[in-house]
């Protein structure tokens, strides 16, 4: 009598295939097959055990908040002749309000106690680093669409144009704060993130399989979304820190 | 928000493709934990599961006039989920060829965000010896077998769906599966064997 393949238990254990009665059969008369099915079902259900990091009952609303914010920018792209200007107006005016709010904390302390200065100045802190944050994971979210694009294949990066344009106005203002707060760590990686993001931003709405490949090239060679991916690890960490001294600075 | 909840998948698509942001809002908190779930069983890694569910619905939107109303938007979903999870590990695989590890003063190591071949932490601390061997066979896998083994294991795709998903011949889609089940089986059975 021939035995089962393994090809066989699989497709049976996972009731897949045209050959079930068969095998039913075969087993119900053949203890080897059996014990080998046995032995089959037994690693198969424990594989089934292994575990999955919980989410949070509204780990969807979660999603969500993160998720709004970039869906708005894609919705505005609906109207392209007037978009740009007003996001990147809306954007730098956002970026400038922060930059100047952290820099008129740092060099123009009022007469307040010096335990009102620190808890001032770590909030400002904060604030600019959620906004250096962010501005890294939207950066790394356009650099990943080229890095993941499929070889050989044109790819329509119309919409991460678009957002590149934006973040490039966004991406000089942080550098410039960076340097001026000597955080050369994060002016290092914003400066390195500029050309790419304006090589985006000023080419065309469909990069050719030789464009894709070029700009992968650029950006896995000079290592530029690892060092943006580092920062904005390293920036989340610092952002942590501060809104924990902040928390306990006021309580 | 309670009468947007008990809409279905079909209906909030067509709200959503209306300009309702609430109905896609359902969709994402209906969907969410199961992509997670998927993702993650993909991936390996929570940081890398949390990126393709953020992804994967904002592709969904970006394309979601090219959705086809008779398919399920939940497999359309995890199709995404699934093409993007093969394209970050094939990154991830192509970084670490490239990248060397380094550290930052006072800063836990982000390296230890980027996935690996050895069991995270999570795993460690939440696993026992056989769990722990179960993922790391998982992560020895190819991307092929480790993609199709989950949706056929774990989220109970047959191999014609698989198959489309991935965009592979059913055959191909069927030994994948084979030869996950064999790796698997012969880095647990001995394990097996010793604990009974």
């Amino acid at each position: 009598m021939n035995h089962l393949t393994l090809e066989q238990f699989v497709l049976y254990y996972y009731g897949e295939g045209d050959g079930s009665p068969g095998v039913r059969e075969h087993l119900d008369n053949c203890e080897a097959c059996r014990a080998e099915y046995a032995g089959l079902q037994r690693v198969l259900n424990v594989v089934d055990g292994a575990p999955v990091p919980e989410r949070a009952a509204d780990y969807g609303a979660q999603v969500w908040h993160r998720l709004h914010p970039q869906l708005g920018a894609r919705r505005r792209w609906t109207w392209p002749l007037l978009w740009p200007v007003r996001h990147w107006a809306a954007s730098a005016a956002i970026a400038v309000l922060m930059v100047a709010a952290f820099l008129a904390g740092r060099y123009y302390p009022s007469a307040r106690s010096g335990a009102q200065l620190a808890s001032a100045g770590q909030v400002r802190e904060r604030i600019l680093l959620v906004a250096v944050g962010d501005h890294l994971e939207r950066s790394q979210t356009v650099l990943l669409e080229v890095v993941n694009a499929h070889p050989g294949e044109p790819l329509d990066v119309a919409w991460e144009r678009a957002r590149a344009g934006d973040l490039v106005a966004e991406n000089r203002l942080f550098r410039q704060t960076a340097v001026r707060t000597g955080d050369t760590r994060v002016a290092s990686v914003l400066d390195e993130l500029e050309p790419v993001l304006l090589e985006i931003a000023h080419g065309p709405d469909t990069l050719t399989p030789e464009e894709v490949e070029s700009l992968r090239k650029r950006i896995e060679g000079d290592g530029i979304l690892f060092k943006v991916r580092v920062a904005g690890s390293a920036v989340r960490h610092r952002e942590e820190k501060t809104a924990r001294s902040v928390v306990q600075g006021t309580s | 928000m309670g009468s947007l909840m008990e809409l279905s998948d079909t209906m909030a698509v067509a709200q959503a493709r209306a300009g309702d942001p609430g109905a896609f809002r359902v969709l994402v908190e209906r969907h969410s934990r199961n992509l997670f779930r998927l993702a993650y069983r993909m991936t390996g890694h929570q940081q890398d599961a949390e990126d393709v569910v953020q992804e994967t619905f904002l592709r969904a939107y970006k394309q979601l006039s090219k959705f086809d109303e008779r398919a399920s938007f939940g497999t359309w979903l995890y199709r995404i989920a699934s093409n993007y999870s093969l394209d970050l590990i094939r990154a991830r695989r192509r970084r670490s060829e490239h990248y060397e590890p380094a550290t930052e003063e006072g800063v836990p190591d982000p390296i230890q965000v980027v996935p690996d071949t050895a069991p995270t932490p999570d795993r460690l601390a939440a696993s026992s010896e056989v769990e722990r061997k179960v993922a790391a066979v998982l992560d020895e896998l190819s991307e092929m077998e480790r993609t199709a083994f989950v949706l056929r294991h774990y989220e109970g795709m047959c191999i014609d769906e698989i198959g489309r998903t991935l965009g592979v011949q059913p055959n191909a889609a069927k030994h994948s599966i084979f030869r996950a089940v064999q790796k698997l089986r012969h880095a647990l059975e001995p394990l097996m064997s010793s604990a009974s």
